[in-house]
């Protein structure tokens, strides 16, 4: 089958979608979009989550032929997409995302060849590299989209509250504590931008 | 340093921003958060095929038959093949033991092992292939524990043995069986105060690495294979794999793909000679990736573990002797089992002092899930026994349970029971002190304004408890983790480093094939170069096989040896930009000839800080490139009978404090705080250093009260092999994790630094079972605890 | 296989009505993991993503009428005060991202006797509202709608369309155990809702039995003790023997299982444990409730 929808801000077609394909391969293996992540197929550890008409869901538990018309948001575009929040009244005065943010970024640039430097990141992805948040970073972008969320629901959330919304994101490698850091930091930037 | 003064604190400080000692920030993190990063489940190629492993359903089985025809005849299948399509005779492979094959040949030992392989154009179409695949078994009895593999009548797991444990196991169902004597225990008993028995069970523990296996094979031009891989050792798997393939290890080229976390399992092959035979078979790239319920089956899991322990102690709380009996569970094939062996049994004491030891370990052949490598390799097991022991000894003796650790606690000079002498810093009682002397978090943390706060509770968001049956307890533990691969082993890494000048700029790059899995190693390797040859700007080169090995991603030794090697291999190169510098300028300054020079800051300064050139001067045009090999210092085999030898490299220490609230009455637990004092010799990374400690904890708290895979006992089939079922802790499981890192150098090693990676998962299991003992008073002598074993309901 | 997109529930009944094998998938959160791990291929996924209707709830005079496919989520933000026990009940399925895309459709259309909905439903008091092309609507009492491990009350040409839960008259507990704290299948769970109104109680329990089960001998007994105690009038603590028996009769409701998740032995006394607890939850909650109606007047 044939399915249309939009990821990232742009029209998508798969074609030769078998019926029994998720959301999570078309994205991976058809469209050329890997950065949402294969850990476990059963909705058991969060690293395929992406926004389904800005909803965080697993994407591995969405058939492809339910996403027919409808928007997706992976790890890939959501520094675009905090920077639009921003733009658009996501935060109060249009401020956060740009001079403070920038500012961040430029600190937090690596020395080294591999950064992909000059990237544009949302604040919590660059909050997740400042705190070291990242080892393996399987789990990495599942958490992102989730923590991202969260942070636009509740700009300042209570650890019980980071523990809560992220209690469907696995990590192995971390042990948590610094994904606390890194939610914190990016809260504590964006009320600071704001 | 006295061993037991005023621990002092080593701040080596490097001129060159971004140099060892600092908290630089991953080269990899910005591809990581933006989702490019290429995982080896990323990889992709035009025209490849997806291969699926057809595995067996029984545990233990002689295969009747297999036939195949009817997956071949299915439209958009390219190949199936089986043992006999294998192209040499090499069939078996195995990191020791050459004991696992490739596809099964007449017989399955364990559940889930490989029988066939499909290449399909779409991965549906191969697992409705490998469906077809039609397998007869006729089923053999099981064997599951030492019992039955000893058993007058059992079956060998592995007939006709030839490997060189054979010679001294008591049975061929015994992998390796390594006994360690010291002084006479029997004798020593006879002084003890206090005798304490004890028996224990380990559970079995999956790494649960996010990234499941997968790569991608493409054949090449010149008839070879190029395998993009998730591994933690490029060439142990390339020793491997080539022979299978009848290759020159030359025509398999390999590349690391970004790996989702390893933890040991990664370190045996999975799918790396399957995606190759099938690439090389259909003459197209071909693609596997395992799903969750396949990677229980596709690597090998934490040996579970019978222990058996005596503890004699004087009523001053000095430790008279140690007995101990451990054996291990290693399944279908060898795997690591050996060196597990030999390090369950030379750390099976602990990192204290006893002089008269009786001790055993043997790891047996069963058709269990084969068992291997896991963060923290045989002394994760022993550390589980012995620290509940020393509780127990300290119970019957009405002392502190620290301060009987502490009396007993080995430092540098203390004898090994292998006789080696302990020649670094062993701050054991140091550390237990720093762990104990944290503030403990606030009584009743769940109570807010509005109610119990179910989310700081046992039980969670479940809302079992809003503060019924909740009583709080403490529990410590320490722990010694051998670093590096031990017992004669030739643990060596290669390093390339160069130089040149690039865009006006010094440049240098680091080529190795270390396996970068998370650990944060490349980020180390950049600071060493940074560190040692004073320039801003450091490449760090794919791994892969166009440079030497080095070693494996495991034994916390990365930063060690591959670390040792890239710091050796930049002294090399430093020399030769030296010698150019000399060559060049040697005339215009006389300190060129004298001083001891140094590389800072991108140019070349005496110790005293005088600039006498720029890099970029000096290396106008040249570059200078040095591939060397470094080795720590060689270790001994341990004697087979006595278990005596200068078997280790290093030891590495942590200890654990866990804070615990339990729901006595539905006998769930919530872990309030775990809080680690570590030695790292030199914490070349601090942020990474707290990282790994924080890691290493969580995978401990997870053996300790949830993760377990289940084998059934009467089939050897495994009941969980999905995340539903095999539990790893969630945010909300995980407490906060204090950490308090104590540098003392080991004169040994470079920089100092001591491997870290592991320590910190062996004393978590047992300091969150002692809370829970304190909370509960149960005797509890298994891990994973469960809701059951506090309700008296198993 | 074939994916079925009807676009209204019109639609989706004549679709299911021509092909009774087919699978109906909303959330996904049990119909993908079997297709992910290739433990079923269904002839047909018929899709009711797309179907609004499924997705809303109007509360009514007694009732809520909850769409099939309103998400957990939805549930614990927006109907704590009508379905508090079911509220509860959401906050523990899996995980967020789940509780945004899992409905009580899908824990009713999969009837595992571990789905977090049914012990909060058995107590509330709730109906499904099931439909078929050929024969219209029908009404199930959720008593009746359980038939054995994974086995409900269906009709192969019908759908679910919504649960019309009673709304709470008195106060609702819901208390599940796993052994984790977050994203956990139930060993077991417990519901229990008083009913002021009708001066009754009644319990559901989950993951204990081949079925989810209320514990009816436990509710009789737990009525009987009430009003022979003049509970309801006097708002005094039940005393201890009382909810130990309650405790006891609700444990003794379970038929449970040995299996890699808990024993039997565990599962009948959590459940006892939890019974006492919840009991005695709603019924502080209900005393207090009393002594303010009380103050005000």
């Amino acid at each position: 089958m044939r399915v249309n929808f939009t990821v990232n801000g742009r029209p998508q077609e798969a074609d030769d979608v078998w019926e029994g394909e998720s959301l999570l391969y078309v994205l991976r293996e058809r469209l050329g979009l890997p950065g949402s992540k294969n850990a476990c197929e059963q909705g058991e550890c969060g690293s395929c989550t992406v926004r389904l008409d800005g909803v965080p869901v697993c994407s591995c538990l969405v058939a492809a032929g339910q996403v027919e018309g409808r928007e997706v948001v992976t790890v890939e575009g959501l520094a675009d997409y905090a920077k639009q929040r921003a733009e658009h009244g996501g935060c109060a005065s249009g401020a956060c995302g740009t001079s403070l943010q920038d500012a961040q970024q430029w600190a937090a640039k690596g020395q080294d060849s591999q950064t992909g430097e000059g990237t544009e990141l949302s604040p919590i992805q660059q909050a997740f590299i400042d705190a070291g948040a990242v080892q393996c970073g399987f789990c990495t972008p599942g958490l992102l989209v989730a923590a991202d969320e969260m942070l636009e629901r509740n700009p300042n959330p209570t650890d019980a509250d980071i523990r809560e919304a992220l209690s469907g994101n696995l990590c192995r490698c971390t042990g948590y504590e610094k994904i606390m850091d890194a939610v914190r930091l990016a809260a504590a930037r964006q009320s600071e931008g704001v | 340093m006295p061993a037991n003064g005023a621990p002092t604190k080593i701040t080596q400080g490097s001129k060159t921003k971004g140099g060892i000692g600092e908290s630089t920030l991953r080269p990899d993190g910005t591809l990581k958060v933006t989702g490019e990063f290429a995982y080896s489940s990323d990889m992709w190629h035009e025209d490849m095929l997806w291969g699926q492993i057809l595995r067996s359903t029984v545990a233990h089985a002689e295969i009747v038959s297999i036939d195949t025809s009817e997956a071949l005849a299915m439209p958009g299948v390219y190949a199936v093949m089986t043992y006999d399509d294998l192209p040499t005779d090499v069939k078996n492979y195995g990191l020791e033991i050459q004991d696992t094959p490739v596809l099964a040949h007449g017989k399955v030992r364990h559940h889930g092992e490989p029988v066939a392989i499909v290449a399909a154009d779409h991965p549906e179409t191969a697992r409705r292939a490998a469906a077809k695949i039609k397998v007869e078994y006729r089923e053999l009895p099981v064997i599951t524990d030492e019992a039955s593999a000893l058993a007058p009548d059992a079956i060998l797991i592995h007939e006709n043995r030839d490997d060189h444990h054979i010679g001294h196991v008591p049975h061929p169902n015994i992998v390796h069986r390594q006994p360690i004597i010291r002084g006479n225990a029997d004798e020593a008993a006879k002084k003890a105060d206090v005798v304490v028995k004890g028996e224990y069970t380990f559970g079995m523990q999956d790494q649960a690495f996010l990234g499941p296996e997968s790569g991608l094979a493409v054949p090449d031009e010149d008839g070879g294979v190029h395998l993009y891989i998730a591994t933690q050792w490029l060439h142990s798997d390339l020793r491997q794999i080539a022979p299978v393939l009848g290759l020159p290890e030359s025509k398999v080229r390999m590349t690391l793909s970004g790996v989702g976390g390893a933890f040991g399992g990664r370190e045996d092959l999975s799918m790396q000679i399957h995606a190759c035979l099938l690439a090389l078979r259909t003459g197209k790239p071909v693609k596997i990736v395992y799903n969750r319920f396949e990677s229980f089956f596709g690597h090998v899991h934490r040996h579970p573990a019978k222990l058996f322990y005596e503890h004699g102690a004087t009523k001053d709380g000095k430790l008279t002797h140690v007995k101990c009996r451990i054996v291990l569970d290693g399944g279908a094939y060898a795997s690591a089992s050996p060196a597990v062996v030999g390090n369950a049994s030379s750390l099976s004491i602990g990192p204290y002092v006893v002089d008269d030891v009786d001790i055993e370990a043997i790891a047996l052949y069963t058709n269990n899930p084969p068992c291997g490598a896991m963060r923290g390799f045989g002394a994760v097991q022993a550390c589980f026994a012995y620290e509940a022991q020393m509780d127990k000894v300290a119970r019957q003796l009405g002392m502190d349970p620290v301060r009987f650790r502490q009396l007993n606690a080995m430092e540098q000079g203390t004898i090994m029971p292998t006789g080696q002498p302990v020649d670094s810093p062993a701050p054991v009682a140091e550390l237990l002190r720093r762990v104990k002397a944290m503030p403990m978090p606030p009584e009743r943390q769940w109570e807010s304004s509005e109610g119990a706060d179910v989310r700081q509770l046992p039980g969670g968001l479940s809302n079992t408890t809003h503060g019924e049956g909740v009583v709080r307890g403490v529990g410590y533990a320490v722990g010694i983790k051998n670093v590096g691969f031990s017992e004669g082993f030739d643990d060596y890494s290669t390093a390339k480093v160069r130089m040149e000048v690039i865009n006006g700029e010094p440049v240098a790059t680091v080529h190795t094939a270390m396996a970068e899995v998370g650990q944060g190693g490349v980020t180390v390797h950049a600071q060493i170069a940074r560190t040692e040859l004073g320039v801003a700007q450091v490449t760090i080169h794919p791994a892969d096989t166009q440079v030497g090995s080095a070693g494996s991603t495991s034994a916390s030794r990365q930063t060690y040896v591959t670390g040792g090697a890239v710091k050796n291999s930049c002294e090399l190169v430093r020399e030769k930009v030296l010698e150019i510098g000399r060559r060049k300028f040697g005339s215009y300054h006389p300190a060129w000839a004298t001083a001891e020079l140094l590389l800072e800051g991108g140019k070349v300064v005496t110790d005293g800080g005088e600039v006498l050139a720029d890099l970029v001067d000096v290396l106008d045009g040249e570059s200078v490139e040095v591939e060397a090999e470094w080795r720590h210092r060689p270790t001994e085999a341990f004697d087979l009978r006595t278990g005596q030898g200068n078997g280790h490299v290093q030891y590495s220490f942590a200890a654990h404090r866990a804070v615990v609230e339990v729901d006595t009455e539905l006998g769930l637990v919530k872990v309030i705080e775990l809080a680690c004092a570590q030695d790292v010799g030199k914490a070349l990374n601090p942020l990474s250093v707290i990282g790994q400690i924080q890691g290493g904890t969580t995978q401990g708290l997870g053996v300790a009260v949830m993760e377990e895979i289940v084998v059934d006992p009467k089939t050897a089939k495994v009941k969980n092999p999905s995340f539903t079922d095999y539990l790893i802790p969630t945010i909300l499981d995980t407490p906060t994790i204090p950490v308090d890192v104590l540098e003392l150098a080991d004169d040994h090693a470079p920089y100092g630094l001591r491997g870290i990676g592991e320590a910190p998962t062996l004393s978590s299991t047992p300091a969150v079972l002692a809370a829970i003992r304190n909370a509960t008073g149960l005797e509890l002598n298994r891990t994973p605890v469960r809701p059951e074993h506090l309700t008296g309901t198993a | 296989m074939d994916f079925l997109r009807p676009a209204s529930w019109e639609e989706a009944l004549a679709a299911k009505a021509a092909h009774p094998t087919a699978v109906p998938i909303a959330g996904g959160t049990d119909v993908m993991v079997e297709i992910n791990f290739d433990h079923r291929r269904p002839e047909y996924l018929l899709d009711l993503n797309r179907i609004g209707d499924l997705y809303e709830w109007e509360v009514g005079e007694d009732s809520v009428r909850l769409g099939a496919s309103v998400p957990y989520t939805r549930i614990m933000e927006n109907l704590r005060a009508e379905l508090p026990g079911l509220a509860l009940a959401s906050h523990t399925v899996a995980s967020p991202q789940i509780r945004n895309r899992g409905g009580v459709g899908g824990n009713l259309g999969t009837a595992s006797p571990a789905g977090d909905a049914h012990p909060a439903l058995l107590a509330s008091g709730a109906e499904v509202e099931v439909e078929s092309a050929e024969r219209g609507t029908r009404l199930i009492p959720i008593d009746e709608f359980y038939k054995g491990v994974k086995r409900n009350a269906l009709q192969p040409d019908e759908l679910i369309r919504a649960v019309h839960v009673k709304k709470a008259d008195g106060p609702q507990q819901f208390s599940k155990v796993g052994t984790r704290n977050a994203m956990v299948i139930a060993v077991c769970a417990f519901g229990l809702a008083l009913h002021p109104e009708t001066r009754t109680v009644r319990t559901g329990i989950g993951s204990a039995a081949p079925t989810p089960v209320r514990a009816k001998a436990a509710e009789e007994f737990l009525n009987a003790a009430l009003e022979e105690g003049g509970f309801w009038d006097n708002g005094k603590i039940i005393t201890p023997s009382v909810a130990k028996q309650f405790a006891d009769l609700c444990s003794a409701a379970c038929n449970p299982i040995d299996d890699v998740r808990g024993t039997a032995s565990y599962r009948r006394h959590a459940v006892g444990v939890m019974a006492r607890r919840t009991l005695t939850w709603t019924w502080e909650s209900y005393r207090g409730a009393r002594r303010t109606t009380e103050g005000a007047a």
